[in-house]
């Protein structure tokens, strides 16, 4: 019972950055892309830099810069490993999530600007009227595979040290008991299987249309 | 008083000459089909005056009142432009439609969202919006899609959707109202459809200048044609000036390939 517990504890971590990489990572993708697809072309550079970084290394590196970097490059050293493992779970997301975004914008067709543009739209109605709408549905079926990635991805956390669920259930193993290391994979085949339901929910609400 | 004037337009992408100075004008109710070869500039007069694209030259008059100067560099305002715009409508090759509407909201999107700048919007917008319903659905009838309203576009043929972006460009009231070859997207079947969709409103008196290879209807529908060649209006009469009597010899070749 206490090692079921401890496993729910840890499983309280992966959600949690869970649940804070959405909320921030899925904002802070759009001003990303937006900041990729910008006229101003040093921004729409420096961005895609960035991105390509981001996307180009491995999220564990990522979390020991986040961790070590602060305190090793600026003096200031990372008080918490859990903001460590917040920023950079959520600028890692974040990046993927803008090259979904942009690819969901990019794929809507001149004519349907052109369509809001001679019918006397403004620009900021052609997006929120026109654009957007079909974009989200574009972007659904890929950020429902990012998303659950990120599920199991929140297990990597446990490298700079953040108690997540498999580090809860390794100390049973050193103990000897095999039971709660596997136990772990049952939170993570809940919540994906949770998270695909939703998924296809929403995408079948949207289904009422195709193009 | 002319209700367009179209003066010295010409439009280059980079090296690319397209238009070279075009020049027409065109009377309240009158009907012009513009033809030309392929590649001739048609398209690219029409995006022109409808501000799809900037023309690199020229000036454009509605109703004597100038509302594009290549030579004016001045910023205009969204509002500005925007009242300059609807002073047209343009029906696409493509339709364009919004997928996500339906039929009946394909028409009424813009109406309702021009409708919010109205004084009287906030007290009376259920009138309102009932009003533009009404004018929809009317305008959704004349075109024969009154069983249609709830449709989506990708539940409708082609002939179909392009009925409705035909309505929906009447919705606004334009006072003249551009067609950029309604039919080459559809089967030949389907072309007969348009076609009377677009006669009938000749008969109501309707200002068009509609982008067509058919030169049949071409003929029965306008009043004048513009023949286009290599970026300028080469013949530019009435129906039987242009196809029967075309003085130009390229006019006749085109018409022989065509005809
Ligand atoms: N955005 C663009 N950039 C570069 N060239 C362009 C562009 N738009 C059109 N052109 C060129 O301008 C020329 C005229 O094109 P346009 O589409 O106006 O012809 P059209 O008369 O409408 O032909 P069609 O009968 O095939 O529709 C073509 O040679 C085309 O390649
Ligand atoms: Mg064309």
């Amino acid at each position: 019972m206490e090692k079921w517990q401890s496993l729910f504890d840890g499983f309280g971590f992966n959600l949690l950055i869970f649940f804070g990489t959405i909320i921030a990572a899925v904002p802070l993708g759009l001003v990303i892309t937006f900041c990729t697809m910008s006229r101003f072309k040093p921004l729409s550079y420096l961005s895609k830099l960035f991105v390509w970084i981001i996307r180009g290394t491995p999220l564990m590196l990522q979390l020991f810069v986040f961790l070590y970097g602060p305190g090793l490059l600026l003096g200031i050293p990372m008080k918490s490993r859990l903001t460590a493992a917040f920023i950079a779970f959520i600028i890692n997301y974040a990046a993927y999530f803008s090259e979904i975004y942009r690819g969901g914008i990019e794929s809507i067709s001149k004519g349907q600007y052109e369509a809001g543009q001679v019918l006397g739209l403004t620009k900021r109605q052609v997006f929120s009227k026109i654009v957007l709408f079909q974009v989200i549905k574009r972007i659904v079926p890929p950020m429902g595979n990012e998303i659950i990635t990120l599920v199991k991805d929140t297990s990597l956390v446990r490298i700079i040290g953040v108690a997540e669920i498999i580090m809860s259930a390794e100390r049973f193993s050193k103990q000897g008991f095999i039971w709660p290391l596997f136990s772990t994979g049952l939170f993570f085949l809940a919540m994906c299987g949770l998270l695909t339901l939703l998924f296809n929910y929403i995408e079948k609400k949207l289904n009422y249309y195709h193009t | 008083m002319a209700i367009l004037e179209v003066k010295n337009i010409c439009k280059s992408f980079g090296d690319t000459e397209v238009l070279n100075g075009v020049n027409f004008s065109m009377e309240k109710s009158e009907i012009i089909a513009v033809i030309g070869s392929s590649g001739s500039g048609k398209t690219t007069l029409l995006r022109c005056i409808n501000f799809l694209e900037t023309a690199t030259e020229g000036e454009i008059w509605v109703d004597g009142e100038c509302i594009f100067d290549a030579k004016d560099k001045r910023k205009i305002t969204a509002e500005e432009m925007r009242k300059r715009q609807l002073n047209f409508g343009l029906v696409f090759q493509s339709f364009n439609l919004f997928p996500q509407y339906s039929v009946l909201e394909n028409v009424t999107l813009a109406p309702k969202l021009m409708a919010k700048e109205r004084p009287d919007y906030k007290t009376h917008k259920k009138e309102i919006f009932a009003e533009i319903e009404e004018n929809a659905k009317e305008l959704l009838d004349r075109v024969g899609l009154s069983d249609k309203l709830g449709s989506y576009p990708c539940e409708l043929s082609g002939g179909q959707q392009q009925r409705v972006s035909i309505a929906r460009a009447l919705a606004l009231n334009p006072k003249i109202l551009f067609f950029d070859e309604p039919t080459s997207a559809l089967d030949p079947e389907i072309t007969n459809e348009i076609l009377k969709v677009i006669k009938d409103l000749a008969k109501k008196q309707i200002t068009m200048i509609i982008v067509t290879h058919e030169i049949e209807f071409a003929r029965s529908v306008a009043d004048r044609i513009i023949f286009m060649n290599e970026g300028v209006v080469l013949e530019d009469g009435t129906p039987d000036e242009v196809i029967n009597n075309p003085k130009n010899e390229r006019t006749k070749a085109f018409l022989s390939k065509m005809l």
